[in-house]
Protein backbone atom coordinates (compact mmCIF):
# COMPACT_ATOMS: atom_id res chain seq x y z
CA UNK A 1 0.00 0.00 0.00
CA UNK A 2 1.18 3.49 -0.83
CA UNK A 3 0.57 6.05 1.88
CA UNK A 4 -1.61 9.02 0.98
CA UNK A 5 -2.62 12.06 2.99
CA UNK A 6 -6.10 12.09 1.58
CA UNK A 7 -8.26 9.62 -0.34
CA UNK A 8 -10.89 10.64 -2.88
CA UNK A 9 -13.43 7.95 -3.68
CA UNK A 10 -14.76 8.50 -7.18
CA UNK A 11 -15.57 4.87 -7.93
CA UNK A 12 -18.62 4.44 -10.11
CA UNK A 13 -18.67 8.13 -11.01
CA UNK A 14 -18.56 9.31 -14.60
CA UNK A 15 -16.66 12.22 -16.00
CA UNK A 16 -16.48 15.09 -14.92
CA UNK A 17 -17.06 13.98 -11.29
CA UNK A 18 -13.67 12.33 -10.59
CA UNK A 19 -11.90 15.59 -11.42
CA UNK A 20 -14.50 17.79 -9.73
CA UNK A 21 -14.06 15.82 -6.50
CA UNK A 22 -10.27 15.67 -6.76
CA UNK A 23 -10.02 19.37 -7.39
CA UNK A 24 -12.19 20.20 -4.39
CA UNK A 25 -10.23 17.89 -2.11
CA UNK A 26 -6.93 19.22 -3.43
CA UNK A 27 -7.81 22.69 -2.13
CA UNK A 28 -7.97 21.30 1.41
CA UNK A 29 -4.67 19.45 1.12
CA UNK A 30 -1.41 20.90 2.39
CA UNK A 31 1.30 21.72 -0.11
CA UNK A 32 3.40 18.67 -0.86
CA UNK A 33 0.66 16.33 0.32
CA UNK A 34 -0.17 13.13 -1.56
CA UNK A 35 -3.68 12.48 -2.82
CA UNK A 36 -5.06 9.08 -3.74
CA UNK A 37 -7.98 9.04 -6.19
CA UNK A 38 -9.95 5.84 -6.72
CA UNK A 39 -11.97 5.78 -9.91
CA UNK A 40 -13.55 3.32 -12.30
CA UNK A 41 -13.94 5.71 -15.23
CA UNK A 42 -11.25 4.63 -17.69
CA UNK A 43 -10.87 8.14 -19.04
CA UNK A 44 -9.84 9.38 -15.60
CA UNK A 45 -6.15 8.54 -16.11
CA UNK A 46 -5.61 10.78 -19.13
CA UNK A 47 -7.82 13.53 -17.71
CA UNK A 48 -6.16 13.60 -14.27
CA UNK A 49 -2.76 13.69 -15.94
CA UNK A 50 -3.79 16.61 -18.16
CA UNK A 51 -5.58 18.40 -15.32
CA UNK A 52 -2.55 18.05 -13.04
CA UNK A 53 -0.34 19.47 -15.77
CA UNK A 54 -2.59 22.48 -16.37
CA UNK A 55 -3.07 23.16 -12.65
CA UNK A 56 0.56 22.66 -11.67
CA UNK A 57 0.15 19.58 -9.48
CA UNK A 58 2.25 16.47 -9.97
CA UNK A 59 0.69 13.36 -11.38
CA UNK A 60 2.69 10.47 -9.90
CA UNK A 61 1.12 7.38 -11.41
CA UNK A 62 -1.76 4.94 -11.50
CA UNK A 63 -2.23 1.35 -10.44
CA UNK A 64 -5.08 -0.88 -11.60
CA UNK A 65 -6.71 -3.73 -9.77
CA UNK A 66 -10.03 -5.46 -10.49
CA UNK A 67 -11.26 -2.59 -12.63
CA UNK A 68 -10.45 0.09 -10.06
CA UNK A 69 -7.89 2.68 -11.00
CA UNK A 70 -5.92 4.20 -8.16
CA UNK A 71 -4.26 7.46 -9.10
CA UNK A 72 -1.65 9.31 -7.07
CA UNK A 73 -1.08 13.05 -7.22
CA UNK A 74 1.03 15.40 -5.18
CA UNK A 75 -0.06 18.93 -4.44
CA UNK A 76 2.39 21.31 -5.98
CA UNK A 77 4.61 23.47 -3.84
CA UNK A 78 6.32 25.09 -6.79
CA UNK A 79 5.32 28.50 -5.51
CA UNK A 80 7.84 28.06 -2.72
CA UNK A 81 11.17 29.59 -3.48
CA UNK A 82 13.95 27.15 -4.18
CA UNK A 83 16.53 28.20 -1.68
CA UNK A 84 19.37 25.80 -1.12
CA UNK A 85 21.67 26.32 1.78
CA UNK A 86 23.38 22.96 2.25
CA UNK A 87 26.93 23.69 1.00
CA UNK A 88 27.74 20.29 -0.56
CA UNK A 89 26.03 19.74 -3.85
CA UNK A 90 26.33 16.92 -6.38
CA UNK A 91 24.91 17.06 -9.89
CA UNK A 92 22.76 14.24 -11.25
CA UNK A 93 25.68 13.26 -13.47
CA UNK A 94 28.09 13.06 -10.52
CA UNK A 95 25.67 10.72 -8.74
CA UNK A 96 25.31 8.63 -11.89
CA UNK A 97 29.08 8.34 -12.13
CA UNK A 98 29.41 7.36 -8.48
CA UNK A 99 26.77 4.67 -9.01
CA UNK A 100 28.32 3.27 -12.15
CA UNK A 101 31.75 3.18 -10.43
CA UNK A 102 30.07 1.14 -7.68
CA UNK A 103 31.31 3.50 -5.02
CA UNK A 104 30.17 2.76 -1.48
CA UNK A 105 27.43 5.31 -1.17
CA UNK A 106 23.90 5.57 0.19
CA UNK A 107 21.24 7.18 -1.98
CA UNK A 108 18.57 8.60 0.29
CA UNK A 109 15.33 9.49 -1.53
CA UNK A 110 13.38 11.93 0.67
CA UNK A 111 10.30 12.24 -1.53
CA UNK A 112 6.93 10.84 -0.43
CA UNK A 113 6.46 7.08 -0.63
CA UNK A 114 4.04 7.43 -3.56
CA UNK A 115 6.56 9.42 -5.57
CA UNK A 116 9.25 6.86 -4.79
CA UNK A 117 6.97 3.97 -5.76
CA UNK A 118 6.39 5.21 -9.32
CA UNK A 119 10.08 5.71 -10.13
CA UNK A 120 13.34 5.82 -8.20
CA UNK A 121 17.04 5.18 -8.60
CA UNK A 122 17.76 1.44 -8.23
CA UNK A 123 19.12 0.76 -4.75
CA UNK A 124 17.89 4.06 -3.29
CA UNK A 125 16.44 4.07 0.22
CA UNK A 126 13.05 5.69 0.70
CA UNK A 127 12.92 8.09 3.63
CA UNK A 128 10.30 10.85 3.28
CA UNK A 129 11.44 14.24 4.53
CA UNK A 130 8.97 14.16 7.42
CA UNK A 131 10.51 10.92 8.73
CA UNK A 132 14.17 11.94 8.52
CA UNK A 133 14.57 13.05 12.14
CA UNK A 134 13.19 9.85 13.62
CA UNK A 135 15.46 7.73 11.40
CA UNK A 136 18.75 9.47 12.18
CA UNK A 137 19.88 6.77 14.60
CA UNK A 138 19.48 4.06 11.93
CA UNK A 139 21.99 5.69 9.58
CA UNK A 140 25.79 5.54 9.57
CA UNK A 141 27.19 9.00 10.35
CA UNK A 142 30.43 8.33 8.46
CA UNK A 143 28.75 7.04 5.28
CA UNK A 144 28.84 8.88 1.99
CA UNK A 145 25.21 9.95 1.57
CA UNK A 146 23.60 11.41 -1.55
CA UNK A 147 20.21 12.96 -0.75
CA UNK A 148 17.76 13.20 -3.62
CA UNK A 149 14.22 14.51 -4.11
CA UNK A 150 12.31 15.88 -7.14
CA UNK A 151 13.95 19.28 -7.56
CA UNK A 152 16.62 19.62 -4.84
CA UNK A 153 14.44 21.49 -2.36
CA UNK A 154 13.40 18.82 0.11
CA UNK A 155 16.77 17.11 -0.23
CA UNK A 156 18.40 20.40 0.79
CA UNK A 157 16.35 20.45 4.00
CA UNK A 158 17.10 16.80 4.68
CA UNK A 159 20.84 17.33 4.04
CA UNK A 160 20.85 20.22 6.52
CA UNK A 161 19.19 18.04 9.15
CA UNK A 162 21.75 15.30 8.62
CA UNK A 163 24.67 17.73 8.78
CA UNK A 164 23.32 19.28 11.97
CA UNK A 165 23.08 15.81 13.50
CA UNK A 166 26.80 15.25 12.87
CA UNK A 167 26.79 13.42 9.53
CA UNK A 168 30.11 14.18 7.84
CA UNK A 169 29.68 13.36 4.14
CA UNK A 170 26.26 14.47 2.88
CA UNK A 171 25.63 15.78 -0.61
CA UNK A 172 22.43 17.32 -1.98
CA UNK A 173 21.73 16.03 -5.49
CA UNK A 174 20.46 18.70 -7.87
CA UNK A 175 18.20 18.95 -9.69
CA UNK A 176 17.24 15.43 -8.61
CA UNK A 177 14.58 13.11 -10.03
CA UNK A 178 12.92 15.74 -12.24
CA UNK A 179 16.06 15.71 -14.37
CA UNK A 180 17.19 12.12 -13.83
CA UNK A 181 18.26 10.34 -17.03
CA UNK A 182 19.80 7.27 -15.40
CA UNK A 183 18.11 3.94 -14.69
CA UNK A 184 14.75 3.95 -12.92
CA UNK A 185 13.04 1.27 -10.90
CA UNK A 186 9.38 1.04 -9.87
CA UNK A 187 7.94 -0.67 -6.81
CA UNK A 188 4.39 -0.88 -8.21
CA UNK A 189 2.96 -2.60 -11.27
CA UNK B 1 -31.99 28.68 -21.97
CA UNK B 2 -32.27 24.93 -22.05
CA UNK B 3 -29.71 22.36 -23.01
CA UNK B 4 -30.86 19.85 -25.59
CA UNK B 5 -29.01 16.83 -26.92
CA UNK B 6 -28.06 16.29 -30.54
CA UNK B 7 -27.70 12.75 -31.88
CA UNK B 8 -24.61 11.44 -33.65
CA UNK B 9 -26.83 10.78 -36.70
CA UNK B 10 -27.85 14.44 -36.88
CA UNK B 11 -24.21 15.50 -36.79
CA UNK B 12 -23.42 12.93 -39.51
CA UNK B 13 -26.06 14.56 -41.73
CA UNK B 14 -24.57 18.01 -41.07
CA UNK B 15 -21.12 16.72 -42.02
CA UNK B 16 -22.36 15.05 -45.21
CA UNK B 17 -24.25 18.18 -46.30
CA UNK B 18 -21.12 20.25 -45.46
CA UNK B 19 -23.09 22.44 -43.08
CA UNK B 20 -21.18 25.05 -41.11
CA UNK B 21 -21.36 24.70 -37.33
CA UNK B 22 -19.24 25.12 -34.23
CA UNK B 23 -17.83 22.42 -31.96
CA UNK B 24 -16.69 23.13 -28.43
CA UNK B 25 -14.72 19.98 -27.61
CA UNK B 26 -14.13 19.74 -23.86
CA UNK B 27 -11.93 16.62 -23.84
CA UNK B 28 -8.26 16.92 -22.91
CA UNK B 29 -5.92 18.28 -25.56
CA UNK B 30 -4.27 14.95 -26.37
CA UNK B 31 -7.62 13.27 -26.99
CA UNK B 32 -8.73 16.17 -29.21
CA UNK B 33 -5.58 16.29 -31.31
CA UNK B 34 -5.63 12.50 -31.73
CA UNK B 35 -9.22 12.25 -32.95
CA UNK B 36 -12.19 14.57 -33.38
CA UNK B 37 -15.38 15.07 -35.37
CA UNK B 38 -14.20 15.98 -38.86
CA UNK B 39 -16.16 18.13 -41.28
CA UNK B 40 -15.30 20.54 -44.06
CA UNK B 41 -17.08 23.52 -42.51
CA UNK B 42 -16.72 22.89 -38.80
CA UNK B 43 -15.05 25.44 -36.57
CA UNK B 44 -13.44 24.11 -33.41
CA UNK B 45 -12.54 25.24 -29.96
CA UNK B 46 -10.85 22.78 -27.60
CA UNK B 47 -11.05 23.76 -23.94
CA UNK B 48 -10.75 20.84 -21.49
CA UNK B 49 -13.74 20.74 -19.12
CA UNK B 50 -11.43 20.83 -16.11
CA UNK B 51 -10.24 24.28 -17.15
CA UNK B 52 -13.76 25.73 -16.89
CA UNK B 53 -14.96 24.09 -13.67
CA UNK B 54 -15.15 27.53 -12.07
CA UNK B 55 -17.18 29.03 -14.87
CA UNK B 56 -17.33 29.70 -18.59
CA UNK B 57 -17.12 33.51 -18.47
CA UNK B 58 -13.54 33.41 -19.71
CA UNK B 59 -14.42 31.58 -22.93
CA UNK B 60 -17.78 33.18 -23.82
CA UNK B 61 -16.26 35.59 -26.33
CA UNK B 62 -14.75 32.62 -28.23
CA UNK B 63 -18.12 30.97 -28.74
CA UNK B 64 -20.19 32.29 -31.64
CA UNK B 65 -23.85 33.26 -31.33
CA UNK B 66 -24.61 33.18 -35.04
CA UNK B 67 -24.22 29.45 -35.69
CA UNK B 68 -25.12 26.12 -34.06
CA UNK B 69 -22.84 25.24 -31.16
CA UNK B 70 -22.36 21.60 -30.13
CA UNK B 71 -20.45 20.72 -26.96
CA UNK B 72 -18.61 17.40 -27.26
CA UNK B 73 -16.76 15.18 -24.78
CA UNK B 74 -15.81 11.50 -24.45
CA UNK B 75 -19.08 10.11 -23.13
CA UNK B 76 -21.38 13.14 -22.61
CA UNK B 77 -21.10 13.86 -18.86
CA UNK B 78 -18.61 16.69 -19.13
CA UNK B 79 -20.30 18.18 -22.18
CA UNK B 80 -23.64 18.40 -20.31
CA UNK B 81 -21.80 20.01 -17.41
CA UNK B 82 -20.22 22.66 -19.64
CA UNK B 83 -23.35 23.11 -21.81
CA UNK B 84 -25.43 23.83 -18.70
CA UNK B 85 -23.00 26.52 -17.63
CA UNK B 86 -23.16 28.05 -21.11
CA UNK B 87 -26.98 27.93 -20.96
CA UNK B 88 -26.93 29.73 -17.64
CA UNK B 89 -24.80 32.37 -19.29
CA UNK B 90 -27.58 32.82 -21.82
CA UNK B 91 -26.22 30.71 -24.68
CA UNK B 92 -28.26 28.32 -26.77
CA UNK B 93 -26.09 25.22 -27.13
CA UNK B 94 -26.53 21.48 -27.63
CA UNK B 95 -24.41 18.58 -26.47
CA UNK B 96 -23.54 15.40 -28.37
CA UNK B 97 -25.60 12.62 -26.82
CA UNK B 98 -23.31 9.72 -25.90
CA UNK B 99 -20.23 11.79 -26.73
CA UNK B 100 -17.40 10.57 -28.97
CA UNK B 101 -18.36 6.97 -28.13
CA UNK B 102 -21.69 7.45 -29.86
CA UNK B 103 -19.91 9.25 -32.71
CA UNK B 104 -17.51 6.32 -33.09
CA UNK B 105 -20.41 3.85 -33.24
CA UNK B 106 -22.78 5.66 -35.57
CA UNK B 107 -23.40 3.97 -38.92
CA UNK B 108 -24.97 5.84 -41.80
CA UNK B 109 -26.41 3.50 -44.48
CA UNK B 110 -26.12 4.81 -48.05
CA UNK B 111 -27.20 3.03 -51.22
CA UNK B 112 -24.26 2.98 -53.62
CA UNK B 113 -25.84 1.30 -56.61
CA UNK B 114 -28.18 -1.20 -58.21
CA UNK B 115 -27.51 -4.75 -59.26
CA UNK B 116 -28.48 -6.25 -62.59
CA UNK B 117 -31.37 -8.30 -61.23
CA UNK B 118 -32.98 -5.43 -59.34
CA UNK B 119 -31.01 -5.88 -56.15
CA UNK B 120 -28.83 -3.22 -54.59
CA UNK B 121 -25.58 -2.67 -52.75
CA UNK B 122 -25.49 -0.53 -49.61
CA UNK B 123 -22.55 1.03 -47.86
CA UNK B 124 -22.58 1.57 -44.09
CA UNK B 125 -20.45 4.61 -43.37
CA UNK B 126 -19.00 4.63 -39.88
CA UNK B 127 -18.33 8.30 -40.17
CA UNK B 128 -16.62 8.82 -36.82
CA UNK B 129 -14.04 6.13 -37.36
CA UNK B 130 -13.81 5.87 -41.14
CA UNK B 131 -14.89 2.22 -41.43
CA UNK B 132 -17.04 1.08 -44.35
CA UNK B 133 -19.20 -2.05 -44.37
CA UNK B 134 -21.39 -3.40 -47.15
CA UNK B 135 -24.68 -5.20 -47.66
CA UNK B 136 -25.37 -6.84 -50.99
CA UNK B 137 -29.08 -7.52 -51.43
CA UNK B 138 -30.67 -9.65 -54.11
CA UNK B 139 -33.90 -11.59 -54.36
CA UNK B 140 -34.69 -11.78 -50.68
CA UNK B 141 -31.14 -12.59 -49.61
CA UNK B 142 -28.28 -10.50 -48.27
CA UNK B 143 -24.55 -10.85 -47.86
CA UNK B 144 -22.60 -8.58 -45.52
CA UNK B 145 -18.95 -7.61 -45.96
CA UNK B 146 -16.66 -6.21 -43.24
CA UNK B 147 -19.36 -5.75 -40.62
CA UNK B 148 -18.57 -3.68 -37.53
CA UNK B 149 -19.44 -4.83 -34.03
CA UNK B 150 -22.70 -2.81 -34.06
CA UNK B 151 -24.42 -5.94 -35.36
CA UNK B 152 -27.98 -4.77 -34.63
CA UNK B 153 -27.73 -2.10 -37.31
CA UNK B 154 -27.11 -4.71 -40.01
CA UNK B 155 -29.66 -7.19 -38.73
CA UNK B 156 -32.33 -4.47 -38.40
CA UNK B 157 -31.54 -3.07 -41.83
CA UNK B 158 -31.99 -6.53 -43.38
CA UNK B 159 -35.31 -6.87 -41.54
CA UNK B 160 -36.51 -3.54 -42.89
CA UNK B 161 -35.68 -4.68 -46.41
CA UNK B 162 -37.29 -8.02 -45.61
CA UNK B 163 -34.25 -10.02 -46.71
CA UNK B 164 -32.45 -12.95 -45.12
CA UNK B 165 -28.75 -12.64 -44.34
CA UNK B 166 -27.14 -15.80 -45.70
CA UNK B 167 -23.43 -15.01 -45.97
CA UNK B 168 -21.14 -12.82 -43.91
CA UNK B 169 -17.61 -12.08 -45.14
CA UNK B 170 -14.51 -10.30 -43.92
CA UNK B 171 -11.94 -9.17 -46.50
CA UNK B 172 -9.19 -9.73 -43.93
CA UNK B 173 -8.45 -10.00 -40.23
CA UNK B 174 -9.03 -6.43 -39.08
CA UNK B 175 -6.62 -4.59 -36.79
CA UNK B 176 -8.43 -1.29 -36.35
CA UNK B 177 -11.94 -2.38 -35.41
CA UNK B 178 -13.70 -5.38 -33.97
CA UNK B 179 -15.50 -7.41 -36.58
CA UNK B 180 -19.19 -8.16 -36.09
CA UNK B 181 -19.09 -10.79 -38.84
CA UNK B 182 -18.98 -13.90 -36.73
CA UNK B 183 -21.69 -12.64 -34.36
CA UNK B 184 -24.06 -11.78 -37.22
CA UNK B 185 -23.47 -15.14 -38.89
CA UNK B 186 -24.30 -16.90 -35.62
CA UNK B 187 -27.40 -14.77 -35.03
CA UNK B 188 -28.91 -15.44 -38.48
CA UNK B 189 -27.53 -18.93 -38.91
CA UNK B 190 -25.54 -17.81 -41.95
CA UNK B 191 -22.08 -18.72 -43.18
CA UNK B 192 -19.05 -16.78 -41.97
CA UNK B 193 -16.20 -16.51 -44.47
CA UNK B 194 -12.60 -15.54 -43.74
CA UNK B 195 -9.42 -15.73 -45.86
CA UNK B 196 -7.65 -18.84 -44.52
CA UNK B 197 -4.20 -17.24 -44.52
CA UNK B 198 -5.45 -14.62 -42.06
CA UNK B 199 -7.24 -17.23 -40.00
CA UNK B 200 -4.40 -19.53 -38.98
CA UNK B 201 -4.77 -18.56 -35.33
CA UNK B 202 -8.54 -18.20 -35.04
CA UNK B 203 -10.34 -20.21 -32.39
CA UNK B 204 -13.65 -20.70 -34.21
CA UNK B 205 -15.00 -22.45 -37.28
CA UNK B 206 -15.28 -20.51 -40.54
CA UNK B 207 -15.63 -21.14 -44.24
CA UNK B 208 -12.31 -20.55 -46.07
CA UNK B 209 -12.50 -17.73 -48.59
CA UNK B 210 -10.11 -18.77 -51.31
CA UNK B 211 -9.09 -17.16 -54.58
CA UNK B 212 -11.65 -17.77 -57.30
CA UNK B 213 -14.39 -18.81 -54.92
CA UNK B 214 -17.84 -17.61 -55.98
CA UNK B 215 -20.58 -16.90 -53.46
CA UNK B 216 -24.11 -16.43 -54.71
CA UNK B 217 -26.69 -14.06 -53.22
CA UNK B 218 -30.32 -14.64 -54.11
CA UNK B 219 -31.78 -16.93 -56.68
CA UNK B 220 -30.97 -14.87 -59.73
CA UNK B 221 -27.29 -15.28 -58.96
CA UNK B 222 -25.44 -12.18 -57.95
CA UNK B 223 -21.87 -13.35 -57.77
CA UNK B 224 -19.27 -12.35 -55.26
CA UNK B 225 -15.95 -13.43 -56.72
CA UNK B 226 -13.07 -13.66 -54.33
CA UNK B 227 -9.78 -12.26 -55.60
CA UNK B 228 -6.71 -13.01 -53.53
CA UNK B 229 -5.01 -9.63 -53.02
CA UNK B 230 -2.41 -9.79 -50.26
CA UNK B 231 -0.38 -6.89 -48.93
CA UNK B 232 -2.25 -5.30 -46.04
CA UNK B 233 -2.41 -8.75 -44.53
CA UNK B 234 -1.21 -12.00 -46.07
CA UNK B 235 -4.80 -13.20 -46.55
CA UNK B 236 -6.40 -9.96 -47.78
CA UNK B 237 -9.05 -10.78 -50.36
CA UNK B 238 -11.04 -8.46 -52.62
CA UNK B 239 -14.51 -9.14 -54.01
CA UNK B 240 -15.92 -8.41 -57.40
CA UNK B 241 -19.68 -8.11 -57.07
CA UNK B 242 -22.00 -8.48 -60.03
CA UNK B 243 -19.10 -7.68 -62.38
CA UNK B 244 -19.57 -4.01 -61.42
CA UNK B 245 -18.18 -3.38 -57.94
CA UNK B 246 -14.73 -4.03 -56.49
CA UNK B 247 -14.73 -4.34 -52.73
CA UNK B 248 -11.07 -3.64 -52.10
CA UNK B 249 -10.89 -4.12 -48.32
CA UNK B 250 -7.84 -2.40 -46.83
CA UNK B 251 -5.71 -2.77 -49.97
CA UNK B 252 -6.84 0.22 -51.99
CA UNK B 253 -8.58 3.36 -50.75
CA UNK B 254 -9.76 6.47 -52.59
CA UNK B 255 -6.85 8.72 -51.74
CA UNK B 256 -4.36 6.25 -50.26
CA UNK B 257 -3.29 2.60 -50.19
CA UNK B 258 -3.13 -0.07 -47.48
CA UNK B 259 -0.27 -0.26 -45.00
CA UNK B 260 1.50 -3.60 -44.71
CA UNK B 261 2.77 -3.41 -41.13
CA UNK B 262 -0.16 -4.01 -38.78
CA UNK B 263 0.56 -7.69 -38.38
CA UNK B 264 4.24 -6.91 -37.86
CA UNK B 265 5.48 -7.99 -41.26
CA UNK B 266 5.89 -4.84 -43.35
CA UNK B 267 9.11 -5.94 -45.03
CA UNK B 268 7.70 -9.34 -45.97
CA UNK B 269 4.41 -8.06 -47.35
CA UNK B 270 5.47 -4.98 -49.26
CA UNK B 271 6.16 -7.11 -52.35
CA UNK B 272 2.69 -8.65 -52.16
CA UNK B 273 1.15 -5.22 -51.80
CA UNK B 274 2.91 -3.96 -54.89
CA UNK B 275 2.03 -7.07 -56.85
CA UNK B 276 -1.65 -6.74 -55.94
CA UNK B 277 -1.90 -3.04 -56.77
CA UNK B 278 0.37 -2.96 -59.82
CA UNK B 279 -0.37 -6.35 -61.41
CA UNK B 280 -3.52 -8.06 -60.17
CA UNK B 281 -5.67 -4.92 -60.03
CA UNK B 282 -4.28 -3.76 -63.40
CA UNK B 283 -5.89 -6.77 -65.06
CA UNK B 284 -9.36 -5.76 -63.87
CA UNK B 285 -11.88 -3.66 -65.80
CA UNK B 286 -11.34 0.04 -65.23
CA UNK B 287 -15.09 0.62 -65.01
CA UNK B 288 -15.37 -1.30 -61.71
CA UNK B 289 -16.55 0.93 -58.87
CA UNK B 290 -14.05 0.62 -56.04
CA UNK B 291 -15.66 0.29 -52.60
CA UNK B 292 -12.96 0.26 -49.90
CA UNK B 293 -13.23 -0.78 -46.25
CA UNK B 294 -12.13 2.65 -45.03
CA UNK B 295 -11.89 6.32 -45.71
CA UNK B 296 -9.21 8.41 -44.06
CA UNK B 297 -10.22 12.01 -44.61
CA UNK B 298 -13.66 13.54 -44.84
CA UNK B 299 -12.89 14.92 -48.32
CA UNK B 300 -13.11 11.33 -49.60
CA UNK B 301 -16.88 11.37 -49.05
CA UNK B 302 -19.06 11.90 -52.12
CA UNK B 303 -21.92 14.39 -51.93
CA UNK B 304 -24.37 11.72 -50.80
CA UNK B 305 -22.02 10.60 -48.01
CA UNK B 306 -20.84 7.45 -49.80
CA UNK B 307 -17.23 6.59 -50.53
CA UNK B 308 -16.48 5.18 -54.01
CA UNK B 309 -14.61 5.83 -57.24
CA UNK B 310 -14.00 3.91 -60.45
CA UNK B 311 -10.84 1.86 -60.67
CA UNK B 312 -9.82 3.79 -63.80
CA UNK B 313 -9.98 7.12 -61.96
CA UNK B 314 -7.93 5.71 -59.10
CA UNK B 315 -5.26 4.47 -61.51
CA UNK B 316 -5.11 8.02 -62.82
CA UNK B 317 -5.27 9.95 -59.55
CA UNK B 318 -4.25 7.84 -56.55
CA UNK B 319 -0.60 8.61 -55.77
CA UNK B 320 -0.02 5.14 -54.29
CA UNK B 321 -0.87 3.54 -57.67
CA UNK B 322 1.53 5.77 -59.58
CA UNK B 323 4.96 5.12 -58.11
CA UNK B 324 7.05 3.60 -60.89
CA UNK B 325 10.16 3.05 -58.83
CA UNK B 326 9.90 -0.05 -56.65
CA UNK B 327 12.37 1.29 -54.06
CA UNK B 328 10.39 4.49 -53.71
CA UNK B 329 7.22 2.44 -53.24
CA UNK B 330 8.93 0.30 -50.62
CA UNK B 331 10.03 3.44 -48.82
CA UNK B 332 6.49 4.90 -48.83
CA UNK B 333 4.84 1.87 -47.30
CA UNK B 334 7.51 0.79 -44.83
CA UNK B 335 9.25 3.99 -43.78
CA UNK B 336 7.46 6.94 -42.24
CA UNK B 337 4.27 5.06 -41.32
CA UNK B 338 1.56 6.80 -39.31
CA UNK B 339 1.06 5.68 -35.68
CA UNK B 340 -0.62 2.32 -35.34
CA UNK B 341 -4.35 2.20 -34.48
CA UNK B 342 -5.28 2.24 -30.81
CA UNK B 343 -5.04 -1.25 -29.20
CA UNK B 344 -4.51 -2.91 -32.60
CA UNK B 345 -2.89 -5.99 -31.08
CA UNK B 346 -5.83 -6.60 -28.75
CA UNK B 347 -8.26 -5.93 -31.61
CA UNK B 348 -6.56 -8.61 -33.73
CA UNK B 349 -6.68 -11.05 -30.79
CA UNK B 350 -10.39 -10.30 -30.36
CA UNK B 351 -11.05 -10.89 -34.06
CA UNK B 352 -9.22 -14.23 -33.78
CA UNK B 353 -11.50 -15.20 -30.89
CA UNK B 354 -8.53 -15.45 -28.51
CA UNK B 355 -9.89 -12.85 -26.12
CA UNK B 356 -13.46 -11.74 -25.48
CA UNK B 357 -13.48 -8.31 -23.86
CA UNK B 358 -16.77 -6.92 -22.52
CA UNK B 359 -18.61 -4.28 -24.54
CA UNK B 360 -17.23 -1.35 -22.55
CA UNK B 361 -13.67 -2.56 -23.13
CA UNK B 362 -14.37 -3.12 -26.83
CA UNK B 363 -15.52 0.50 -27.09
CA UNK B 364 -12.38 1.73 -25.39
CA UNK B 365 -10.21 -0.40 -27.69
CA UNK B 366 -11.75 1.16 -30.78
CA UNK B 367 -11.42 4.78 -29.67
CA UNK B 368 -9.61 6.90 -32.22
CA UNK B 369 -9.13 6.99 -35.99
CA UNK B 370 -8.54 3.83 -38.06
CA UNK B 371 -5.07 4.58 -39.49
CA UNK B 372 -4.97 1.69 -41.95
CA UNK B 373 -3.52 3.59 -44.88
CA UNK B 374 -0.40 5.26 -46.19
CA UNK B 375 -0.50 8.26 -48.48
Amino acid sequence: MIKADHIVDAEGLACPMPIVKTRKAMKELENGGVMEVRATDKGSTADLKAWAESSGHHYLGTTEKDGTLTHYLRKSDDQEKVEMSHPHIASNEELETALSNREEIIVLDVREVAEFAFGHIPGAQSLPLGDVESALSDLDKEASIYVVCRTGNRSDLAAQKLAAAGFTDVKNVTPGMSGWNGPIEKSVQ
Amino acid sequence: MTVTPILAGEIAKKVISKEAFFILDVRNEDAFSDWKIEGENIQYLNIPYFDVLDGVEGILDQIPTDQDVVVVCAKEGSSIFVAEMLAEAGRDVRYLQGGMKAWSEHLEPVKVGDLKDGGAIYQFVRIGKGCLSYMIVSNGEAAIVDATRMTDVFIDFAKQLDVKITNVLDTHLHADHISGGREIAEAVNGTYWLPPKDATEVTFAYEPLEDGRVITVGTSKIDIQALYSPGHTIGSTSFIVDDAYLLSGDILFIDSIGRPDLAGLAEDWVGDLRDTLYSRYRELAEGLLVLPAHFMIIEELNDDGSVSETLGKLFANNHGLNIEDEQEFRQLVTGNLPPQPNAYQEIRQTNMGKITPDEETQREMEIGPNRCAVR
